[in-house]
């Protein structure tokens, strides 16, 4: 592996104009496999979820998963894609261990879904939230491969392995490969656009839940091709494509990364040579993988055990009826809705707690003070706890209880966030929780009063100063009430009183 | 030879029935007869590649248990069975007649088999054909060749000379073979058997190892048209596993057996296949066609000549579609996970697809390899729409000269084999010879349209049995059991009894 040679990346822009082009593979959340009853969960122990079919024993055949045709047909639909009145799957032949026919069940010339777009907002860093239109060739169906792991050798890789290992678990799970066109004009923004585009794509997926989506384990994947052309000339140039890359971030690395190899190799006058490349994620870098051409002969032809894909117009519509929302409409609304700042927006949404906050507004609270419950305490708490925000144990109903506790005076922030202790120590309701541990705050004017006089009395030099106009001295005084309060005091009220008393 | 193995299907179901013999006494006789009878892949008939002892006896002690507390599962329960090697049974191996899968014990059972054990039918064991189903002689199994037992010198057919072979020897009374071009038919007309290619889509496919799914289907092997109808009847209807079956009820097969038997085929229009005679076929195949052609007639049917012009670009299709559906399906014997493994000769550790090369080269004989190599060609980027999508728009021509056909007459007959059986050898060199044998039979594969093939006599010139052959529409399967069983009583009342009782006595073999 050799550092390659890059150009700066604004003088890749002055001379080329780079065209892209991203695969996807989705990875469906269907409880069997695409063509037969084994279970399609991740994680078992290795080919302990395989059958004749799925290991591709002779005289084995494949039945098509119903449940995997209606997420294809959902996911071309949110697509704005047509979908096939009448399909095929067909074979993709080539040898390889982790493929148990040495075929691969897919689709071909004729897939489920096709000629659809996604509108994709970039980030605004100048505030103008731009939109770019990404046209989808196809999205189509077909079976995941085994997983090999190649033990010895240095890169991991088939080469140089001392021996390998298959789990089969993985073949036959369903997955839908959404293909785009050429995506040109997009220039100096070419990698935050791969970027969005994959990262909507991931958020419409997670809306349509057909799929854990989760880039980390491989349930979606994505493939980046990427060419450049001499800057004006309206040509496609020779392309590579870096497979598997696995993160939004890196999606954009990669982009960027080849724009800059790719412009360095024909600055020299030297030739893009068309591969396949693999994305290193801790140097940021791709390398070399096998050729790719043209010309690569996977002698398809249509699948001779399996009956054409039909589906009813009656269908599709009712499976249109059951699209959520398009995930930018629905950020939009609830941005405006909610009267967050799009640095707010942002924050909330890379939180991944835009539904949680959706909920806590339903039943009660203010959006800002969802917002903040949602962003500053849950989200410290899951992250110490290592789980996702969602699997943390507080309901946007009961944080909205706890927000009512907080607007009705009956505890403050500070007490609230011992409701919150109490909640996941699974104390009871938050009003119980209050109860049990005493936490409301005391409004007995006499007791507060008391307080606040002996606190004068031990501070003579602080009362001074507040005396002499120096308000802001109060401070030290509300504190040393709360302190005798144990907290269980309206700090607002304590403060009031002090300045009552002293002016 | 006991009179027990002489039997037919339905007689040993009724004799099972009385309580006049038991399925252990049947079973055993069988057994007895393949161990006198069967020989070796030297001498003797060869038509089973492995012979269960043990576990046909097991069932046939269940199913005389089943009996005796009065609750046989099936009419047949007890009758033992042969079942072609290319159908997958748990725990007995399944070649294929390749040595690629040599010693391969499958860990399910096909559909059909699991159907068979289901309603009580000892499986003898599993019967000899040409390598993955490829050929017309038996000669291209790995394990050596099937001997017709008319003449042992000669072939039995095939892809599925080892069931029909097993079947006209008395080695069994019921066999499951395959037809993908005519290894039911073909081996049954040289043999002196009946056997039904049923409707595509009519009986299961899965767990019968594909030569080409497109065409593939399970089908009976037996002596007589009620028999076939009997096996048909139990091994048919939909299965879920098998997404190109038919979701549909079978048409009454017993029945249109035991109708036809009565011999009245008044107002049936049988259609006569004019490019399906004349040159190319033997003498005496055709003097006995013509002479099952005026029993029909006596029995009341209207036989008229129709043309099905595009039958004569048959072969040339199949022969485009077939290799390269093989040529996809053979790809998974790649000694990975199961079957031969052969490491190449002077290579320190090789690679997985150096092992695959030399795996492939030694496990494969050269009909499969041929087949292999004219399939990947002609799916070959560039070749694709010249070979494989011109084969397709001739088959769409092939179904609708049947459609067309079937406007006119009920039924299609021709011979179902141009020749008698030919000599081991003869045709071994010359592929394009071989190839000829399934001129008859495989338009009706392509179609996807059932046909059945029975003895229709002698050929004079050399004595062999010639077949007749019935198609009829997809899904009227049952028009061929009655045309079938009309033609057979009429035959057989000619002949004095079934055809296969002017057979040679085999060697070790008691007549």
């Amino acid at each position: 592996m050799t550092s390659e040679t890059l150009v700066p990346f604004e003088d890749v822009l002055a001379a080329y104009d780079p065209a892209l082009g991203l695969e996807v593979h989705v990875e469906l959340n269907t409880a069997t496999k695409m063509f037969c009853g084994c279970p399609a969960v991740f994680g078992g122990e290795p080919n302990t979820q395989v059958c004749p079919t799925c290991l591709g024993l002779p005289g084995a055949m494949p039945v098509v998963n119903g449940k995997a045709v209606e997420s294809a047909i959902r996911i071309g639909l949110a697509l704005n894609c047509d979908i096939a009145e009448w399909c095929r799957f067909a074979r993709k032949n080539y040898f390889y261990p982790d493929m148990p026919k040495n075929f691969q069940t897919s689709q071909y010339d004729e897939p489920i879904a096709f000629n659809g777009y996604m509108d994709v907002t970039l980030p605004d860093e100048g505030g103008d939230g731009e939109t770019f239109r990404v046209e989808i060739e196809r999205a189509h169906m077909e079976e995941d491969t085994g997983k090999s792991t190649h033990v010895g050798g240095s890169t991991g890789r088939i080469h140089g392995a001392d021996y390998s290992l298959v789990d089969y678990n993985r073949a036959g799970i369903p997955l839908i490969e959404i293909v785009t066109r050429p995506i040109l004009g997009a220039g100096e923004k070419a990698p935050a656009v791969a970027r969005a585009y994959v990262s909507q794509l991931r958020d419409l997926i997670v809306a349509l839940g057909v799929s854990e989506a989760r880039m980390d384990q491989g349930n979606l994947r994505a493939d980046v091709n990427l060419s450049l052309s001499p800057k004006g000339s309206g040509t496609l140039g020779t392309r590579t494509e870096t497979k598997n890359v696995n993160s939004f971030r890196s999606v954009e690395r990669a982009v960027r990364f080849e724009m800059q190899r790719h412009a360095a190799i024909l600055d020299s006058g030297r030739a893009i040579f068309q591969e396949t490349r693999h994305w290193h994620e801790d140097t940021g870098i791709t390398t070399a993988g096998r050729p790719k051409s043209d010309a690569d002969d996977y002698r398809y032809f249509p699948e001779p055990d399996l009956v054409p894909v039909a589906p009813s117009r009656e269908w599709v519509e009712e499976l249109r009826g059951t699209l959520p929302e398009n995930p930018v409409l629905r950020r939009a609304r609830l941005q405006e809705s909610w009267g967050y700042t799009d640095l707010e927006m942002r924050d909330v949404v890379a939180a991944g707690v835009m539904g949680e906050i959706e909920q806590t507004v339903a039943a009660g609270a203010s959006p800002q003070a969802a917002r903040k419950w949602w962003l500053s305490e849950l989200s410290r708490r899951a992250n110490d706890a290592g789980v996702e925000i969602t699997d943390l144990g507080v309901t946007p109903a009961q944080v909205a209880a706890v927000q009512a506790l907080v607007d009705a005076g009956t505890v403050n922030d500070k007490l609230a966030r011992q409701v919150f202790d109490g909640l996941l120590a699974g104390e009871g309701t938050p009003e119980e929780i209050v109860e049990k541990r005493g936490l409301a705050v005391v409004s007995d004017e006499g007791a507060l009063s008391a307080a606040v006089d002996k606190a004068i009395a031990e501070n003579p030099d602080v009362a001074d100063k507040i005396r002499d106009g120096k308000v802001a001295a109060a401070g030290a005084l509300i504190g040393a009430v709360m302190k005798e309060m144990r907290g269980q005091a309206d700090a607002g009220r304590v403060r009031e009183l002090v300045l009552e008393k002293l002016t | 030879m006991s009179d027990t193995t002489r039997r037919t299907a339905a007689d040993l179901a009724e004799a099972l029935a009385t309580g006049e013999t038991t399925s252990v006494a049947l079973t055993q006789a069988h057994l007895d007869r393949i161990a006198a009878v069967d020989g070796s892949a030297e001498s003797g008939v060869h038509a089973f590649l492995h012979v269960d002892t043990e576990g046909a006896l097991a069932a046939a002690v269940a199913s005389d248990e089943r009996r005796a507390a009065g609750a046989p599962l099936h009419a047949l329960d007890g009758v033992p069975i042969a079942v072609k090697d290319v159908l997958t049974t748990t725990g007995l191996p399944t070649t294929c007649g390749s040595k690629i899968l040599e010693g391969w014990i499958p860990p399910y059972d096909a559909t059909v088999v699991a159907r068979l054990k289901a309603a009580g039918l000892p499986i003898l064991g599993k019967t000899n054909m040409d390598e993955f189903a490829m050929g017309s002689s038996t000669e291209h199994s790995a394990y050596g060749p099937t001997r017709n037992p008319w003449d042992l010198e000669r072939i039995p057919g095939g892809s599925g000379g080892g069931s029909a072979a097993a079947v006209a020897a008395f080695e069994a009374p019921l066999a499951l073979g395959t037809d993908t071009g005519g290894s039911i038919r073909q081996p049954g007309a040289v043999t002196g058997t009946v056997g039904v290619k049923p409707t595509y889509g009519g009986v299961s496919r899965y767990g019968l190892v594909a030569m080409a799914n497109s065409l593939d289907q399970v089908g009976p092997v037996t002596r007589t048209v009620l028999d076939a109808a009997l096996l048909h009847e139990l091994i048919g209807g939909h299965d879920p596993r098998d997404s190109t079956s038919i979701d549909q009820p079978l048409p009454g097969l017993v029945a249109a057996a035991r109708q036809g038997a009565a011999g009245d085929l008044t107002g049936l229009r049988v259609g006569v296949i004019r490019e399906l005679q004349g040159e190319g076929y033997q003498a005496g195949v055709l003097a006995r066609f013509q002479e099952s052609l005026e029993l029909l007639t006596k029995a009341g049917a209207e036989v008229v000549e129709v043309s099905c012009p595009s039958f004569v670009h048959a072969l040339a299709t199949y022969y485009l579609v077939m290799p390269c559906e093989a040529s996809s399906n053979l790809a998974k014997f790649d000694a990975m996970r199961y079957g031969l493994r052969v490491l190449p000769e002077g290579v320190d550790s090789p690679s997985a697809e150096e092992v695959m090369r030399a795996t492939r080269d030694a496990g494969f004989g050269d009909e499969v390899k041929r087949r292999i190599i004219l399939g990947t060609y002609a799916l070959s980027s560039g070749y694709y729409d010249a070979y494989y999508g011109t084969a397709q728009r001739v088959r769409t021509l092939i179904s609708r000269d049947f459609e067309a056909a079937f406007g006119q007459v009920d039924v299609l007959v021709s011979p179902t084999a141009p020749t008698t059986a030919f000599k081991l050898g003869e045709k071994l060199d010359d592929p394009l010879a071989m190839y000829l044998n399934d001129l008859a039979t495989i338009p009706a594969n392509l179609a996807g349209v059932p046909g059945i093939s029975l003895p229709s006599g002698l050929a004079d010139e050399d004595g062999l049995p010639a077949g007749f052959q019935v198609l009829a529409p997809a899904m009227a399967d049952d028009r061929l059991y009655r045309v079938g069983a009309a033609l057979e009583a009429a035959l057989e009342e000619r002949w004095g009894g079934p055809l296969l009782d002017k057979a040679p006595a085999l060697e070790g073999g008691s007549k």
